[in-house]
């Protein structure tokens, strides 16, 4: 079982942004960084295919600046055997990224690709679609369970109202939602091990950017509250405001 | 809640490795994932967590910094980070690891026979057993080589009579490592739980550590095989290099709690509107925020510098002794300065600073006191020792 993970380090959740002078980033001087959390559930599960299945290799790529080899530490620490980092320090759009991992992955052969259903940065749920198209491999996204058995697939995916289940062969491409499974923390001296498992550093193949981004800006300041009142007396008047004013209910 | 960020005015993290981050971000995400959801009841309920105690074991929390028998191998900083980090939860949840890897795997690993090694350091390294330290006596404190918990030969057996107290983990360690006289020497025993005459009472009514056992320990007529005696060990430098080994892990902990305490101030203060504007934007505020991070600033170089010392093998006790004295005096600085600042909210657990403050009466009284600390220096700077 050949299986390769997508990921994509990410700011962690807890630090605050500030924009960079230019108006068209995000100032990473001072940001720590985590991967993204998808991407875990992606990781997580690539461990446990390989697990289960008794035997396999697990690959981590990430297209990223040199610092990224952190998050591929990371990745190595809870199990995955080796990373590929494609060092570029320049934003990309999703179709770059795309392209970069496409040129590593062509030839790789593997079963399967998981990518996190989305990076938790951009939002943009793009890249392990466009990869998928491609190379021509089917694509599941938001998958909530895999089972995987010869040349075939079982997906489970959380959809409104139930879940459905999918079957097909492969070799496939999924993106994973948070209620796949429940990540592991690396241990502290797979930790130190995961220092003598190689990291494949590689030029990226990006091709020219679709888009540029022109501007990045904070949102406007939400207008002030109003009080309406005290106690049960106000609950008329704020349920005429909700409806009436607000148009919420 | 939020994940827990850091303080690290410096940037500090430029000087540490990649392994070292990956750690103490590791211990990080666990504290926020796994302890701080529990913590409050555990202290309100005096109950130490003990659920966590396999994640810790798998994890490679316990003894981190030990070689071989299932231990993780980690350099000073790395253990020291951890050691930061595990306090930033609770001085409890640290305490018990500073126990379980400084004061009982270490003085085994050190002084321990290979029988003793290989029975006991994998068990406390998975934390399938718990370890506690029996050293200080109801009448015996700062002067530990006064103890009167003996040890008589007798035959193939060693006979074990006396009380200790204030042990971390007592009531619910599997085995004890207690320090007692043989012949006049203080040596080192251990005893497996539920060995005849050896019996524990847990210590209740505490104001500080509630997240954590405290116990008596009791040996009447105790009978241990003579193969439990640590034989490495042979007077007070034994427990006195345990004691060390905890101390360095202390002196990064309770960075850890000042850090926790810093941000939640920080926070507040830029939150808390008092007179239509940020409680922050007042001078006397502002004073107290600079303090705090300047003493947090410091105390994190002299743990770096101090760990440095530890892997080239040139730190002394004295050094360690320092590092204790002025990181926790300031850990508890800071928390009381944090509680002032939270207002009446500072008395409550909404806020995790009262439980540090709390926490912090207890760290600066253990593993020597902040006085005890003082006059160690003291002797170093005179070559005088005033408490002799």
């Amino acid at each position: 079982m050949k299986i390769a993970v997508c990921m994509k380090r990410v700011p962690d959740t807890a630090t605050r942004l500030t924009f960079a002078a230019d108006g068209k980033s995000v100032d990473t001087s001072e940001v720590q960084w985590v991967i993204s959390p998808y991407d875990e559930y992606a990781i997580e599960e690539g461990l446990r295919i390989r697990e289960r299945a008794g035997e396999g290799t697990v690959t981590a790529i990430t297209v990223g600046p040199e610092g990224a080899s952190k998050e591929l530490r990371q990745a190595l620490g809870m199990g995955v055997d080796d990373g590929i980092l494609a060092v570029c320090d320049e934003p990309l759009d999703p179709i770059q990224t795309a392209r970069s991992l496409v040129a590593i992955l062509a030839d790789r052969a593997d079963d399967i690709v998981l990518f996190g259903k989305q990076a938790v940065d951009s939002q943009g749920a793009q890249v392990g679609a466009l990869v998928a198209r491609l190379l021509g491999r089917p694509f599941v996204n938001d998958i909530a369970a895999i089972e995987v058995s010869e040349q075939q697939v079982r997906i489970e995916r959380d959809i409104e109202g139930g879940r459905e289940t999918i079957e097909g062969p492969l070799p496939i491409i999924v993106g994973a939602e948070k209620s796949l499974n429940e990540p592991r923390y690396p241990k502290l001296k797979d930790i130190m091990q995961a220092k003598k498992k190689p990291i494949e550093k590689v030029t990226p193949q990006t091709g020219e950017p679709s888009f540029e981004t022109v501007a990045v800006t904070t949102p406007a300041p939400r207008p002030e509250g109003r009080i309406v009142g005290e106690g049960p007396e106000a609950v008329d008047e704020l349920i005429r405001l909700l409806r009436e004013e607000a148009k919420v209910i | 809640m939020d994940n827990f960020e850091g303080s690290d005015f410096y940037i500090l993290d430029d000087l540490l490795t990649e392994e070292q981050r990956l750690i103490r971000d590791t211990v990080r995400d666990f504290v926020d994932d796994q302890i701080m959801p529990v913590i409050e009841d555990s202290f309100m309920n005096d109950r130490f967590p003990d659920q966590v105690v396999p994640t810790l074991g798998e994890l490679g929390l316990l003894g981190a910094n030990l070689e071989g028998y299932d231990c993780a191998g980690l350099d000073s900083t790395a253990y020291g980070l951890i050691m930061q980090e595990l306090e930033r939860g609770d001085s409890g949840l640290r305490s018990f690891v500073s126990v379980q890897g400084g004061l009982v795997m270490y003085p085994i690993h050190r002084y321990g026979s290979e029988e003793q090694k290989k029975k006991y350091l994998p068990e406390l390294a998975a934390g399938r057993s718990i370890g506690c330290f029996g050293l200080t006596e109801p009448d015996h404190g700062s002067n530990p080589e006064g103890m009167i918990t003996s040890a008589v030969d007798d035959g193939d057996s060693y006979i074990l009579n006396g009380n200790k107290m204030w042990i971390t983990n007592g009531c619910v360690a599997d085995v004890a490592l207690v320090w007692a006289k043989l012949d006049g020497r203080i040596r080192g025993f251990l005893v497996d739980k539920g060995t005849s005459g050896y019996s524990t009472t847990k210590q209740g009514k505490k104001f500080s550590l509630r997240a954590s056992t405290t116990s008596e320990l009791h040996f009447q007529d105790c009978r241990i095989p003579k193969d439990n005696i640590l034989s490495g060990a042979d007077g007070l430098g034994g427990p006195l290099s345990c004691l060390t080994q905890a101390r360095f892990g202390i002196a990064w902990g309770a960075i850890g709690s000042a850090m926790a305490c810093f941000e939640t101030a920080r926070k507040y203060a830029t939150s808390r509107i008092q007179f239509d504007k940020p409680i922050g934007s007042f001078q006397l505020v502002q004073k107290k925020l600079a303090d705090m991070l300047t003493e947090i600033t410091k105390g994190q170089l002299l743990n770096l510098r101090l760990s440095q010392l530890k892997d080239s093998g040139k730190m002394s006790a004295q050094h360690v002794s320092l590092a204790k004295r002025n990181n926790v005096y300031w850990a508890l600085e800071i928390a009381r300065s944090a509680r002032d600042l939270l207002g009446a909210n500072g008395i409550t657990h909404e806020y995790p600073v009262g439980r540090h403050m709390l926490n912090l009466e207890s760290v600066i009284t253990y593993e020597g006191t902040h006085d005890i600390h003082t006059l160690i220096l003291g002797h170093e700077i005179t070559g005088i020792p005033a408490y002799k």
